[in-house]
């Protein structure tokens, strides 16, 4: 089948939840350590580089974008978006759970949507596949010609 | 001019600044997924075992204009991002840009990438943007 997802196609489905969601936490609170940054301050913007949380946060990120672009190679991007919108839910948990912060019953409404999302996308094929000039190259990827 | 109570002229001011950021959100999105689209998948350029066989692919990433001209509008709608939020609360711009980059994909990944946005992604499509609005409560 060309649409089942290996093991590893929801590791690196579940990282692009992850990473995006936690990395932007970890720049957010590493951010309120550093300060605000206007123009006359510009060199906080270097020390925040080297602040725990902001060099964190931006290694999740730039693992958010290898994932996201490696999903991209294999699956069609109105697939992969609800999982990049589930990081939303992540954000939103983590603030209750972690945070102890109150989540209102709009917000866990939201989360309710956005899971039903991931869920009907998850069930359909991850990736169109279009008529292509080597119909003999298609039949043997797909195994029928063995 | 205030974010919170805008007169008409910064309303039409505000709702230009989130639909630029939108509009740069999605030319960079489908251009980036052109480009992955266009290279397969990214194990199969692995040439070698461990982590040397990562440059094949990220050379090949670097390498595509499509990826170039995505990355650069990305970084545009970052920009955009930065100047729209000191113009427009956090509560409304986040939402509306995430909102409309959300439904403006799937119209746009139906038309330039040929992709089958059947009824089951237009309706998780739209329980996103309802859910985001929601969360941003």
């Amino acid at each position: 089948m060309k649409h089942t997802l290996t093991p590893q196609r929801y590791l690196i489905l579940l990282a692009v939840m992850l990473t995006a969601s936690v990395g932007d936490t970890l720049l957010s609170r590493g951010m309120a350590q550093v300060g605000p940054v206007d123009f006359h301050h510009l060199d906080r913007l270097w020390h925040a580089l080297f602040n725990p949380f902001v060099a964190s946060g931006i290694i999740l990120l730039i693992g958010f974008f290898a994932s996201y672009m490696t999903a991209l190679s294999w699956a069609d991007l109105t697939f992969v978006m609800p999982a990049t919108a589930f990081g939303y839910v992540v954000v939103a948990l983590l603030s209750r759970f972690w945070l102890h912060e109150h989540l209102s019953t709009y917000r866990w409404a939201g989360i309710v949507l956005i899971v039903c999302a991931v869920g009907f996308v998850a069930g359909g094929p991850s990736r169109t596949e279009h008529a292509s000039s080597h119909p003999d190259l298609d039949l043997m990827d797909s195994g029928a010609g063995r | 001019m205030s974010p919170t109570n805008p007169t008409p002229t910064s309303l039409l001011h505000s709702w230009t600044a989130i639909l630029g950021v939108a509009a740069l959100a999605i030319t960079g999105e489908v251009l980036i997924a052109a480009a992955m689209r266009r290279l397969g998948d990214l194990d199969l350029l692995r040439d070698r075992p461990g982590i040397r066989g990562y440059l094949g692919p990220t050379r090949a990433v670097l390498s595509s204009p499509l990826f170039l001209a995505g990355a650069l509008c990305m970084a545009l709608n970052f920009f955009a991002m930065l100047y729209t939020l000191s113009i427009v609360d956090l509560s409304l711009a986040a939402p509306a840009t995430a909102s409309l980059t959300f439904i403006g994909n799937a119209v746009a990944a139906r038309i330039f990438l040929r992709e089958n946005v059947d009824r089951r992604r237009w309706l998780a499509t739209l329980f996103v943007c309802v859910g985001v609005v929601l969360l941003a409560q």
